[in-house]
Parts: structure tokens; sequence; C-alpha cells
């Protein structure tokens, strides 16, 4: 049975992200004015993506445990749907950083994170494809993606440390004042939540869009 | 049950000891391109770099030379040899023998590389034996990750262009911390987080020895 009331769900979030992102009161803080919109988009992308690439986790344990083709498949394509939402973050990230710290990139310790997430993912492309073996290929993209993942989390967690930071909570002066990671505003939060919720929900939907095309075009020219 | 494991694994780094020791290969062959990486950097500086410069070059040098060091050492094996280790040694016994012996020899390889910067590009280490012990750590680190990453370009039937793509995004953590340890030891500033980012990286160099001990065995089934 196919469930289609997440889909729902996932429009109304991204519709109230949308509508009140743009129209509720925001608070006025130092040079951000009203790019603090941004924050609906921009970090519910991180967000996203960083779920995508567990639920690729999740699949990849899945099919060193049990070698079936589809968990192979499921663990690929949300990594790709998670590359996808990473460049969005990325991109909106940079409008964002061109505005309020003047350049697109800054060397900034969340920027060189995402930065380093596209290159292990995009080399994980890389792998997976230069194999022909459906076996093989499975299993060594799953330990890849395994082993990517456990360095690229405490990574994300490390370098924050090492860099000096613009982003809120950071080390650097320069950082927004008073907003920080935890005190985040409490209208603001009323949206931020769901546009987190909504824009995930909206990385599994395009991702098993794509997973059902994939599958349907197996069973038509099987191998 | 541990003994005969330890036993299995001194077996196999001696046999990678006397393979090397025999065909004089691989070592001298890194020897060659370490002597000839750095000759070559110190004729493209002309003069001694700064500090900072100096120490940044350094770490990218070991990089590659890690690269180079490392990622023979699955291809090496040919798959009848692999079966045969696989059955009398398991395949967690097989990738602790090559993770140690790929450690001993990037610590060697590390050290001699010191030496060369010593004499080529200038010293301006202030701490010396601290830095010594940073290189071996270093040396240590990037083996550890790097030997993982040539089995898997190693079944993957991949060349060492693949580990540099897979490596380069990966060891990014290792050798930011490396280089900022590494910055202590060429002023006589004290940093007082210096114990908790060798321990991090301690930590980190754990981790991936328990990764490589869980997940070498599902990639050398077959």
């Amino acid at each position: 049975m196919r469930q289609y009331w997440w889909k729902i769900l996932c429009i109304l979030l991204l519709l109230y992200t949308f509508i009140a992102g743009f129209l509720i009161d925001v608070p006025d803080i130092g040079n951000l004015n009203q790019t603090i919109r941004n924050l609906f988009f921009h970090v519910p992308m991180w967000f996203s993506q960083l779920v995508l690439i567990t639920v690729s986790l999740v699949y990849s344990i899945l099919y060193l445990r049990d070698p079936k083709p589809k968990y192979d498949l499921y663990a690929w394509q949300f990594t790709q749907t998670g590359t996808v939402l990473g460049c969005l973050g990325l991109l909106t990230g940079m409008i964002w950083a061109n505005y309020t710290w003047g350049t697109p990139w800054n060397n900034d310790p969340k920027q060189l994170g995402v930065a380093i997430a596209l290159l292990i993912y995009l080399a994980y492309f890389v792998l997976r494809n230069s194999m022909t073996d459906l076996d093989k290929r499975g299993r060594v993209a799953a330990v890849y993606n395994i082993f990517a993942y456990f360095i690229y989390i405490p990574m994300i967690l490390i370098l924050p440390r090492l860099v000096e930071s613009l982003h809120p909570g950071g080390k650097g002066v320069e950082g927004n004042p008073g907003l920080n990671g935890g005190d985040l505003d409490p209208t603001m939060r009323t949206v931020f939540w769901p546009a987190v919720v909504g824009w995930s929900l909206l990385g599994v939907w395009m991702t098993t869009l794509y997973l059902r095309w994939k599958i349907l075009e197996e069973k038509k020219h099987p191998l | 049950m541990a003994r005969t494991q330890i036993n299995h694994i001194w077996a196999l780094v001696k046999k990678d000891f006397l393979l090397e020791i025999r065909q004089q290969y691989t070592f001298y062959g890194i020897l060659l391109y370490i002597a000839s990486t750095i000759f070559v950097l110190y004729l493209a500086m002309g003069q001694e770099p700064e500090d900072k410069v100096w120490n940044a070059l350094f770490w990218m040098i070991q990089l590659f030379i890690c690269i180079n060091a490392v990622s023979k050492s699955f291809l090496a094996e040919s798959k009848g040899r692999m079966l045969y280790f696989y059955t009398i040694a398991g395949a967690r016994d097989f990738v602790l023998a090559k993770l140690l012996f790929n450690v001993l020899l990037m610590v060697i390889m590390s050290l001699v590389s010191l030496i060369l910067f010593q004499l080529l590009l200038g010293n301006p280490v202030h701490n010396p034996l601290k830095f010594v012990g940073i290189v071996c750590l270093g040396g240590c680190s990037l083996s550890l990750v790097f030997t993982f990453l040539a089995a898997i370009a190693a079944r993957a039937q991949q060349n060492a262009a693949l580990m540099a793509i897979m490596g380069f995004p990966l060891i990014i953590p290792q050798v930011l911390l490396l280089m900022r340890i590494a910055n202590t030891a060429f002023s006589d500033v004290i940093q007082s987080d210096l114990l908790k980012i060798v321990l991090m990286l301690v930590g980190l160099d754990i981790m991936v020895i328990a990764l490589a001990v869980i997940l070498f065995p599902f990639l050398w089934k077959d």
C-alpha cells in the first residue's frame, strides 16, 4: 500500500515555510536585516542533507548484513539526493554570505565542511560507477559509504574548533551577535523546525520517485 | 585465541618485511620518491620558506608519500595468495597485519623526509623532540586511513588516483589537527589544548582501526 499522507504533510509544511517564512516578523539583528529569512531555506537544507546521508548509511549497513540489490540502490540514491540538497544549501548559503559577510566564500568551517561532504560523496559516485560487477559494487560502495560517514561526522564536530567561524555559535568575533544556535528566536523557531521536516520529506519524496523509476527500468531491461 | 591471533599477525607482518627486504623495490622506490620530490621542492623554492609554508609543504608531501607507500600494499597480493591468507589467518588478522606494517613503513618514511626537509629547506623547528613525536603520530594517522582506502581501491581494481580522490577529503580532519599541533613546535609558545588535540587524533586513529577491522571482512568476501 502506497502511503501518501506524508507527501501531503510535506507540501503543507513547505507551503507554510514559504508563506510564513516571508511574512512573519523577524528579529532585527545587526547587518542581517531581512536576509535572516534565509535561515528557513539554507539551514534546513543542511539538516535534510544530513538526514538523507544518515538514511543512506542505514541502507549500506543493511546491505552488508543482507546483500539485496535493493538496499544498494537505496543507499546510492539517498546520497545522490543528499548531494543535490547539499549543493542547494551551499548556493543559498553563498548568496547569503555575499550580502552579510561580503564575499560568497569565507573559509568558514561550515562552508569547508560542506565542500568536504560534496567531495566525499562525489568520490563515492566515482567509486561506485567504476565497478561493473553488481555484487562487488554494492559491497565496496557500502563499505566506503560507512567509512566515509564515520569520518565525516567527527570532522564537522572538530572543524569548528580549529577554524574561526562567522556562523552563529562560532569562535569568530564577527559572528552574528544575538543569534546563537541555542537561542533561536521563538517566533523563528515556529517556522524553522517545520521547515527542517518539510525539506527532509521533500528529499525523501524525490528519492522515492527516482527509485521507483529505476526499479521499473530494471524490470523492463533485466540484466 | 588471542595468542594465535597475535602469532598470525606477527607472521604476516614478518612476511611483508621479508618481501620488502628481498625485493627492495617498494622501499627504495619510495625513498627515491621522497628524495626527488623534496629536491624539486628545494629547487622550486630557491630559499628557505617561512615557518607556515614549511609546515604546510611538509604535511602535503607526507600525504603524497603516504599514498605512494601504501597504495601497493593490497595490489601486490595475487588473488590466489589472498585466498590462502584468508583461509589460514582470517580477514581481521590480515588487515591488522597490513595496518601495522604500513604504520611502521610510514613512520620510517616520515622520519626520512623530515631529515631531508631539515637538510634542504632549513630548520624552523624550535622543539625538535616534540616535532619528531608529532611526525610519528602523523605518519600513523595518515597510513591508517590510506591503508583502508588502498584496500577499497584494490578491490575496485583502481589505481592510486582513485585513492587520492577518496582519501583527500577524508584525511582533512587529521591533517588540520596535525598542522595545528605541529605549529606549536615552531615557537616556544605553549598551547594549552595540545593534549586535547593529541587525544582527538589518537581517538580518530582508534576509530579508523575499529572501522577497518569491522568492515574489511565484508570487503574481501567472495
